[in-house]
């Protein structure tokens, strides 16, 4: 009367049985995500100067050409973070934020050399570049941490990259939310800031990330009947 | 459903013991399964062992134990099919099987029984499968495999004295054995002399686990109040 590994196996993790709630749709969990940030930002609008805000940013192209790419890649990251989650999606959604991160890349890299200055506003200076450093990092804290927990609940299969889609998603978000507080024009040392924000943001996404959701698939399981202790 | 050690899914499917209408209790998903809006939505054509897999699935999710574990079974030969066609060789199949079935654990929340089961469950075995393959693929790379200058090394611990003391050893602990109480000799033989696990021993003698270790505890403790006189 001997069981194979596979028998005690499938017996201890039916005898491990619990009754799940399934997860309710990507697409269903990022509009999730973003709500919170949609009221993070509601709750920063209120002690900004929205006038000028709204003044500066339409007054050249690229300036809202830049908000509306950091938005765009927000949204398409944190769909593309939830699509990767799952144990079964395909690696083709880390394709999606990129022409959006392009349109970004693109209007910022197009704001340097814009030859005169957007009115409202000035060039930063390298202390007030570090500000927005400061601001963005801080910013991702919390939204990685939601944005980490939400993800959990699912089973990434690439933990590294979902985490780093995550990580631009919550860099993106956190870049639109600066511009409640960014009385700067595009130069080279403010492109330069912010793109070193958001390399840090994914980076320590990924790492950080990669390391959570590594641990949540190679835990080692341990099933009471048939004393099974596998990976 | 079934508790015996190694059920014949084919024989059990012929008996019509495997089929869906086993979950008539969920009318909902068997209504959704069958909708010929979900069948647009689902442009494959779904098998009707792939259709009874679905709500297996579902059923485990509602925390149906015998629904899993007969699910379970019937994976682990698709598992080796999916793994075997990724390349890996048939000595680590086991390895995939092991990894595939505790990821179909971990992530039974995210399976929505609206798509094909078998279709998730290859995604993961293939995914399984490749990262077993560079975990050995590095393994190989630093690891040497050869078995004749194994074995023709020479161990240097090896005393021949020491053996036969040892043996002598056991001869004693054999005599002090028959002078123990016949259920602590049993249990003395199926977990130290025979290597089995407190479940399989509970199985083998038809006790309970704890009267084993009460058993053996017990045994030990005579035994050692038998030697320390003379050692």
């Amino acid at each position: 009367m001997t069981l194979t590994p596979d028998d005690r196996l499938i017996r201890g993790l039916a005898a491990d049985l619990k009754p799940v709630r399934r997860l309710p749709s990507p697409l269903l969990r990022a509009f999730g995500w973003l709500a919170m940030v949609a009221a993070l930002a509601i709750g920063l609008a209120s002690f900004a100067d929205l006038d000028a805000v709204w003044q500066r940013i339409i007054a050249a192209p690229d300036m809202w050409l830049a908000v509306i790419g950091s938005t765009l890649t927000a949204v398409l990251a944190v769909i593309a973070a939830f699509e990767l989650s799952l144990p079964d999606g395909s690696r083709g959604w880390a394709l999606l934020p990129a022409p959006a991160l392009l349109l970004w890349i693109a209007a910022s890299g197009f704001g340097c050399l814009r030859g005169w200055i957007v009115p409202q506003s000035g060039v930063a200076a390298l202390g007030e570049a570090r500000d927005c450093l400061i601001f963005i990092v801080a910013l991702s804290v919390p939204l990685s941490a939601l944005l980490l927990l939400m993800l959990r609940r699912a089973f990434p299969l690439y933990p590294g990259m979902t985490a780093a889609i995550g990580g631009l998603a919550v860099a993106a978000a956190a870049a639109t939310l600066l511009n409640f507080f960014h009385p700067y024009d595009a130069a080279a040392t403010d492109l330069a800031v912010h793109v070193g924000a958001v390399a840090i943001v994914v980076a320590a996404n990924r790492a950080l990330g990669g390391r959570v959701f590594g641990t949540l698939i190679y835990a080692p399981i341990h099933v009471t009947e048939g004393e099974v202790a596998a990976n | 459903m079934t508790q015996g050690l190694q059920p014949n899914v084919i024989a059990l499917r012929a008996e019509g013991r495997l089929l869906p209408s086993a979950f008539g209790f969920m009318p909902t998903r068997e209504t959704r399964l069958t909708d010929p809006r979900m069948a647009r939505a689902e442009p494959q054509n779904r098998s009707a062992d792939d259709l009874r897999r679905s709500s297996q699935m579902a059923a485990a999710q509602a925390g149906d134990r015998a629904a899993y574990e007969t699910l379970l079974r019937d994976c682990v030969p698709l598992i080796r099919i999916f793994a075997a066609r990724q390349g890996v060789p048939a000595d680590h199949l086991d390895d995939v099987v092991q990894d595939v079935l505790l990821t179909i654990h971990r992530a039974r929340q995210t399976y929505d029984p609206a798509r094909s089961f078998t279709a998730w469950l290859r995604i993961i075995a293939e995914r399984r499968a490749i990262d077993l393959l560079r975990r050995f693929g590095r393994q190989r790379a630093r690891e040497i495999h050869s078995p004749l200058a194994f074995e023709s090394y020479a161990d240097e611990t090896v005393d021949p004295a020491l053996n036969s003391d040892d043996a002598g050893h056991s001869n004693r602990v054999k005599k002090a054995l028959t002078t123990l109480p016949e259920r602590q000799r049993e249990a003395v033989q199926v977990l130290v002399f025979d290597e089995r696990s407190l479940a399989e021993a509970a199985v083998a003698t038809r006790r309970t686990k704890g009267a084993l270790k009460v058993n053996l505890h017990r045994a030990l403790k005579a035994l050692r109040v038998k030697f320390a006189g003379k050692d």
